[in-house]
């Protein structure tokens, strides 16, 4: 599979990336030249092979249901580019 | 007498026990070291302040009697992990002025253990690349040239500045993470030793995420040895990471002088691949003879596989690059660019912060996942990943104790030689050392010898799950039989 023009723009928006009209060329190429590399696997015989979920055999650890952690509003906030009374401030979303 | 910062970590512990020098001595030894190197550029940024306060500390408790296990030692700390107060970027635009108000589990236990802190290492950018040349706080220079030859060289990456820190003595070792590579193929490239341990032995809390499912920290220093200290504090169980084992950690360095006697090494037929370099060759079957001289059974095996790991990563990895990448948004660190509305200030701050490969690896992982290809890519991937696994279960279970390999197909390369259009050639760097990280399992770099221009070469050991014991003896019995390499002389201070 390769992908054309639009698809790269597509993929550049679905991943939040602003690309210019002069990048899309070349990263088309480059996107084609790891999908034209990634192509040999569809000659691997995968029938009934389970996809891998953990390398090592375990079982999802669960810690207690107790809060044991918290009070860092100040902490959370601090490294943010704009905040507010310890709340992110974001470009506005609904108008 | 060797200058402070040229002795290896085990010589520089027992030499502070002995009270022959202090921990202020030889922090200051370093970062001496550290300011003469900047040509080299391995060093993002050092924290000479931080150090010398910790070596005082170092040295009143070894006034005290109670020095701790890593006590006054000097190290450097790969720049993906987060420390405490301390600029932290992952080598990336987007996490700039970012000070994180925690600290690593891994490097937490190292100054738990009385280490002492020189600075943050160079990378390449999010630990995406194999040469420390996506770095946004520029490239890294190797300490190593070619004889007679100034062409500057790469150090590998994606921990290059660690790798060079540590060969051209700017450290006695230091933090790194693999996730394809990353530790042992830098290892290689500098003559220096590198342990990627078993997934799960080291917790993943407080490094900065590529791709989860393969990440792992391990230590690059210069000797064999002082891997495996180095290792002993890195290594533990940590309930803020999932993935991280309840198991206890041995005492690597007492491994090292377990020997191979009696161990099975495997050797597989598929890692010779085509166009092997003649002198790659030689090295791997020079590594089997020593290994078979120090009484261990030299046996071929296969892994079917294999060629497909490297294919097979460019898809896993990218997918979940793609989304803990997804958290650089503008809102809660580092840069923010204004846009029109929200979706434009994303797009905008991405398209500022991010360098050119990391965007790259984004959109193949966006790509995949995208409706319509998550089965055809992604699910395909981590089927081929069991295959990987199933055929190292294999040869284990044939009765294999470890099994020998080259760390990389060839010697450092010169920067800029391969800046071509297709990215897939940098990528073929981690052809041999990729198939560990899609299994989990542990490997180890060690240096073998030297090129005919005068480069080190490595060979790289892989274990079996969790035994990482065995790969410190039989790396000590190929540095034993190897000798340890001279590392090059100060040509940069």
């Amino acid at each position: 599979m390769s992908v054309d023009e639009k698809t790269v723009r597509r993929i550049a928006h679905l991943a939040r990336i602003a690309v210019t009209d002069e990048e899309v060329g070349p990263l088309q190429g480059e996107l084609n030249a790891i999908l034209a590399f990634v192509e040999q696997l569809g000659a691997v015989d995968i029938d009934g092979v389970e996809p891998m979920t953990s390398v090592t055999p375990m079982r999802m650890k669960k810690r207690a249901d107790v809060v044991n952690d918290g009070g860092r509003a100040r902490d959370v906030v601090a490294n943010a580019p704009e905040t507010e009374d310890n709340y992110f401030l974001v470009p506005k979303v609904v108008e | 007498m060797t200058a402070l910062n040229e002795l290896t970590l085990a010589e520089a512990r027992d030499g502070l026990a002995s009270k022959q020098f202090s921990a202020r001595e030889i922090a200051q030894a370093h970062l001496d070291a550290i300011e003469k190197a900047r040509a080299l550029n391995a060093y993002i940024v050092a924290t000479p302040d931080r150090a010398l306060k910790m070596a005082e500390v170092s040295d009143a408790k070894i006034a005290k009697g109670e020095a701790r296990p890593l006590e006054g030692l000097p190290l450097g700390i790969k720049d993906l992990f987060a420390t405490q107060g301390v600029h932290t970027t992952a080598g990336s635009k987007i996490l700039e002025g970012f000070e994180p108000h925690y600290e690593s589990n891994v490097s937490a236990q190292l100054w738990r253990d009385g280490a002492v802190m020189l600075g943050k290492l160079n990378l390449d950018e999010f630990a995406m690349g194999s040469s420390n040349e996506t770095s946004a706080y520029g490239k890294t220079i190797s300490p190593w040239r070619r004889q007679g030859s100034e062409t500057p060289l790469v150090p590998g990456g994606s921990s290059g500045g660690s790798a060079a820190a540590v060969a051209a003595h700017l450290c006695l070792g230091a933090t790194a993470t693999d996730t394809g590579g990353s530790i042992r193929q830098p290892a290689a490239f500098t003559g220096t030793v590198g342990i990627k341990p078993t997934y799960g032995r080291c917790s993943r809390w407080g490094i900065i995420a590529y791709a989860s499912s393969l990440d792992q920290a391990g230590p690059i220093a210069r000797t064999v040895q002082d891997c495996a200290i180095l290792l002993g504090s890195m290594a533990g169980h940590d309930p803020r990471d999932t993935t991280s084992v309840d198991l206890p950690v041995p005492d690597f360095e007492a491994a090292i002088s377990r020997g191979v006697k009696g161990l099975t090494i495997g050797i597989p037929k598929e890692y010779r691949v085509e166009g092997m370099p003649a002198e790659i060759q030689r090295l791997w079957d020079q590594g089997a003879a020593w290994l078979k001289e120090a009484g261990a059974t030299i046996k071929e095996i296969s892994l079917p596989h294999t060629q497909y790991a490297l294919p097979a990563y460019y898809i896993v990895a990218p997918a979940e690059a793609s989304s803990n990448l997804a958290r650089y948004d503008g809102v809660r660190y580092g840069l923010r660019v204004p846009g029109k509305d929200i979706a434009g200030m994303y797009e905008n701050t991405r398209a500022a912060g991010f360098g050119r490969e990391v965007k790259r690896r984004i959109m193949i992982g966006t790509y995949v996942l995208s409706a319509g290809y998550y089965d055809a890519y992604y699910v395909r991937a981590q089927k081929i990943r069991t295959l990987i696994k199933r055929d190292f279960e294999a040869a284990y279970a044939s009765g294999v104790d470890a099994i020998l390999t080259p760390a990389t197909p060839s010697a450092a390369f010169g920067i800029g030689e391969m800046a071509s259009a297709d990215p897939v050639e940098m990528y073929l760097n981690d052809v041999f050392t990729v198939t560990v990280n899609m299994a989990g399992l542990p490997g180890i770099s060690v240096p073998a010898g030297l090129d005919a221009q005068g480069l080190p070469l490595g060979l790289q050991l892989i274990g079996r799950p969790f035994d990482e014991e065995t790969l410190f003896a039989a790396a000590q019995t190929i540095e034993n039989a190897a000798g340890r390499i001279n590392l090059p002389k100060a040509w940069w201070a």
